[in-house]
């Protein structure tokens, strides 16, 4: 019979080795895979590092992949840290995209230094609102925040739809259904090369990594996600912390979806979140909610991406075969989280002990 | 070898990683012998029997039953050997009947041979002196009908040699004379029964033979009859332990906390406090009584602001408190401190390290935005040193230290505070003879300055010595008040038992 026995503490670097050693194992699986298309496997995740690295261009659209799952990932961890399942990361970009559009595109004659601010805390507003919702129907009724979160997803992104095909389409668009494009005002500047967002970024971390362990409010946010019991204990109003982590989480998202309406797409469409929303839950948890390990694993997941999209072209390898690749090492990455809960005793082993007695 | 030797354990060594928890252990239990293993937190008691019942195996020594060596490496291979554990915590599933618990897990029959199963379990009943309805559901049993059902249970299953993890622990008075008076009669019929306790006069009174465990290792096995608690706790701890408590007189007694007439009711509309009065005064030990889950945990959340008052006032220093938030009854300057039963689920945050459990209760006085971690750093070193605090570091997580440890930094900080009136709930709940005097001995000197303690306990005689009066609950009411100089166990298990108390003593009220 195998048994399953849970681990109790383990310690940080024995869950690195597990996971580093999920990581090879992928790779050797996926190799597999690539074996049976025709196509050396150290060739094609050569390439996918020189995709990801190869020249300045591609480094360039690695580090804009990175910087929208960076910063939504700094957003989700906040309320993860509350144990509030906030997969609704999605719809919050969405929303903040749709609340800094709405300045980008009725206010498109102030000048860049004004405009954009309020377009970035209108995004913050957006975003924070939408997260606000499912908590505060939770912190006082009690609802389920993961069902909740996932549906104010679709509400998002079908208000988007409709704002792309009615009222806001572009009469100049002949037909088509698109929103204006921002005036030059509305899009974020760019820093070597790269959209300002990646200074965003950088400063978000900091200041969240500062905001989480060195403040009286990320301390509650932190007690409140341990115990809620201790929380009203030590005489917190947890329905207050929860609520503020929210508005913390859901407009981090928010500053993501003003970010990508204005650097990336120039203007409002439903795929401003380009499914960041969900991916970025991955990385939140493998980062295990630290901000300096989420710019790591956001950059690394980058490089999934922008490496899978190269080896298209270059191995004329179909995108479902990329994705497929990509599937598989996340497979065993969230696979070996198992392995960290839990350890496992197969029969042969339970023998193997008896024998050494 | 002796012919009756039950069980025989042969320098049995057991290492989780780092830690050896068991090492060259030397265990043997006769037919018809109850046997006492005692030691303190970590001693290793509690791994040697979960090798016992094939819940570990050992890395190295030998166990053999009836002159048999085995192999014990599952709970089934232990049952099949005829060994039986009854854990602390039962393992009963509440919606079924005693019966139905009983067989659960059978592999080998389909079918319930319903009238068989009552006779069969009538039959162990009556040999043993089990009281208990084989139909009756568990979730309508009290706790020592429960437990009566898991020992059914082992007994059913042809065990002949009985583990009982701090069986008494959540008994009243009545239940444990009725517990060990089942044991007796399990002893004249020539099973081996292990006893694993803290409480040393239970030990001298059930027990046959003790053996002693510290630090993984066992120090000596004596006959009862040859020893003294004294001695017991001295070979427990390896030096000489004073084991009186003192109750210490002071004087300047006044009223400070006044409960009048303080219903609850919970969510399922059960008043789990029922028109509840008395009063706290400093500078004294109030003891509260009363079978787990008679209202103890509502009173105290109660008082902390934790739970809604239905009906009644808490009065303190003529101010009504009820209605008032945790928060704003901490930051009145009603310094109160509230030390719950769960400490990692409501005192300490288990993942957390000192320091930041330290700041727990005070950081909402801290000015601006930032967390000032120095002066909990510095309180952390000042705890460490005063209460001997066994831990790697104040950054250590509080989850990974010993219960006693994890007490000390739970009183430690509620001390710390300057409370006027200090709430204790269990203090003492799993922690050992050496950490749970210490504790006492931190509460006397509370008293000593005139903090006024609401002590919560479970063991009648820690309740006697300690306290100066005693208050008894049952069912969410009380059933009595009593000087604790002038009552006895018996009195109080009356009480706990639902009777009110026969001669209602004056209550001074200053």
């Amino acid at each position: 019979m195998i048994r399953l026995i849970k681990k109790a503490d383990i310690s940080q670097s024995q869950i690195m080795t597990i996971r580093i050693m999920a990581v090879f194992l992928s790779l050797f699986t996926a190799g597999v895979f690539i074996l049976f298309l025709g196509h050396n496997p150290f060739s094609v995740y050569g390439s996918m590092m020189s995709g990801s690295f190869g020249s300045l261009y591609r480094l360039q659209e690695t580090i804009l992949k990175t910087i929208p799952l960076l910063i939504t990932s700094l957003g989700i961890a906040v309320a993860f840290r509350m144990k509030f399942w906030n997969i609704g990361a999605e719809g919050q970009i969405c929303m903040g995209a749709f609340c800094a559009s709405f300045f980008a595109l009725h206010f498109s004659e102030l000048p860049s230094l004004i405009l954009l601010p309020i377009m970035m805390v209108a995004g913050i507003v957006g975003g924070g609102v939408w997260a606000l919702i499912p908590g505060v129907f939770k912190a006082y009724f009690g609802t389920n925040e993961t069902l909740f979160t996932l549906m104010m997803n679709y509400i998002a992104l079908k208000w988007i739809t409709y704002l792309q095909y009615g009222p806001w389409k572009d009469p100049d668009a002949l037909g088509f259904p698109k929103i204006k494009n921002f005036s030059e005002s509305a899009i974020l500047p760019n820093i070597f090369g790269i959209h300002i967002g990646w200074i965003i970024a950088l400063l978000l971390v900091a200041i969240m990594h500062f905001f989480i362990h060195y403040t009286k409010k990320g301390y509650e946010i932190t007690v409140v996600g341990e115990s809620e019991n201790t929380a009203r204990y030590a005489g917190m109003d947890v329905k207050k912390v929860v609520l503020i982590g929210l508005l913390i989480s859901g407009g981090l998202c928010g500053i993501t979806g003003m970010i990508q309406a204005s650097a990336i797409s120039n203007t409002l469409s439903v795929e401003v979140s380009g499914g960041v929303g969900f991916t970025a839950i991955i990385t939140t948890w493998l980062s295990g909610l630290s901000a300096p390990m989420i710019v790591l694993i956001s950059f690394l997941f980058a490089i999934l991406v922008q490496g899978g999209s190269f080896i298209q072209t270059a191995f004329q390898i179909p995108q479902s075969a990329a994705q497929m690749l990509q599937g598989v090492i996340l497979f065993f990455v969230l696979g070996s989280e198992f392995f960290i809960q839990y350890q496992v005793i197969f029969p042969w082993n339970q023998y193997m002990q008896k024998e050494e007695n | 070898m002796n012919t009756n030797t039950l069980i025989k354990m042969e320098n049995i060594t057991k290492r989780f990683g780092t830690v050896l928890a068991n090492k060259n252990i030397n265990f043997s239990v006769k037919q018809g012998e109850i046997h006492a293993l005692l030691g303190e937190n970590g001693a290793g008691k509690s791994t040697l029997m979960n090798m016992l019942s094939g819940i570990y195996t050992p890395d190295s020594g030998s166990i053999f039953i009836r002159d048999q060596k085995v192999r014990l490496s599952s709970p089934r291979h232990a049952i099949a050997a005829g060994i039986g554990m009854i854990h602390q915590h039962f393992k009963l599933v509440e919606a079924l009947s005693a019966k139905e618990n009983v067989i659960a897990g059978e592999k080998k029959q389909f079918f319930l041979h319903s009238k068989k199963l009552s006779a069969r379990i009538k039959e162990i009943s009556q040999s043993f002196g089990l009281e208990l309805d084989p139909d009756k559901k568990i979730y309508t049993m009290s706790v020592g009908e429960k437990q009566t059902v898991e020992i059914l249970k082992v007994l059913y299953r042809g065990a002949d040699i009985l583990i009982l993890d701090e069986p008494t622990a959540v008994l009243t008075a009545q239940e444990t004379v009725q517990l060990f008076s089942i044991l007796r009669k399990m002893k004249n019929a020539g099973c081996g029964v292990i006893i694993i306790t803290h409480k040393l006069h239970e030990v001298m009174e059930v027990s046959d033979r003790v053996t002693v465990l510290r630090k993984g290792e066992t120090v000596a096995t004596v006959c009862t009859k040859e020893t003294t608690p004294k001695a017991l706790t001295d070979l427990m701890v390896g030096r000489s332990v004073d084991l009186s408590i003192q109750r210490i007189e002071t004087t300047h007694k006044q009223s400070i906390l006044e409960i009048k007439e303080v219903t609850v009711v919970d969510e399922e509309k059960v008043k789990v406090l029922n028109n509840v009065s008395f009063t706290l005064r400093t500078g004294e030990i109030l003891g509260v009584a009363g079978v787990a889950g008679s209202g103890q945990k509502a009173l105290c959340e109660a008082i902390a602001g934790l739970q809604k008052v239905n009906s009644g006032k808490i009065i303190y220093e003529e101010e009504d408190i009820v209605g008032k938030t945790p928060k704003e009854i901490i930051q009145k300057g009603i310094s109160m401190s509230f030390i719950p039963e769960d400490r990692l689920g409501m005192g300490l945050v288990a993942s957390m390290d000192m320091v930041d459990n330290l700041i727990l209760k005070e950081y909402q006085n801290q000015k601006g935005f930032v967390l000032d971690r120095k002066p909990a750093q510095k309180k952390a070193e000042h705890l460490i040193h005063k209460l001997n605090i066994q831990t790697p570091g104040i950054h250590h997580p509080v989850r990974q230290l010993s219960g006693g440890n994890i007490q000390k930094v739970l009183l430690g900080r509620e001390i710390d505070l300057n409370p006027r009136v200090l709430i204790t709930v269990y203090p003492v709940r799993g922690l050992d003879v050496g950490s749970s005097y210490m504790i006492y001995d931190l509460l006397n000197e509370q008293k000593m300055l005139g903090v006024a303690i609401l002590y919560v306990g479970e063991d009648l005689d820690v309740l006697l010595e300690l306290c100066d009066r005693i208050l008894v609950l049952c069912d969410g009411r009380v059933t009595g008040i009593v000087e604790a100089h002038s009552t006895n166990k018996e009195q109080l298990g009356f009480m706990m038992a639902g009777e009110e108390q026969w001669e209602q003593e004056v209550e001074v009220v200053d």
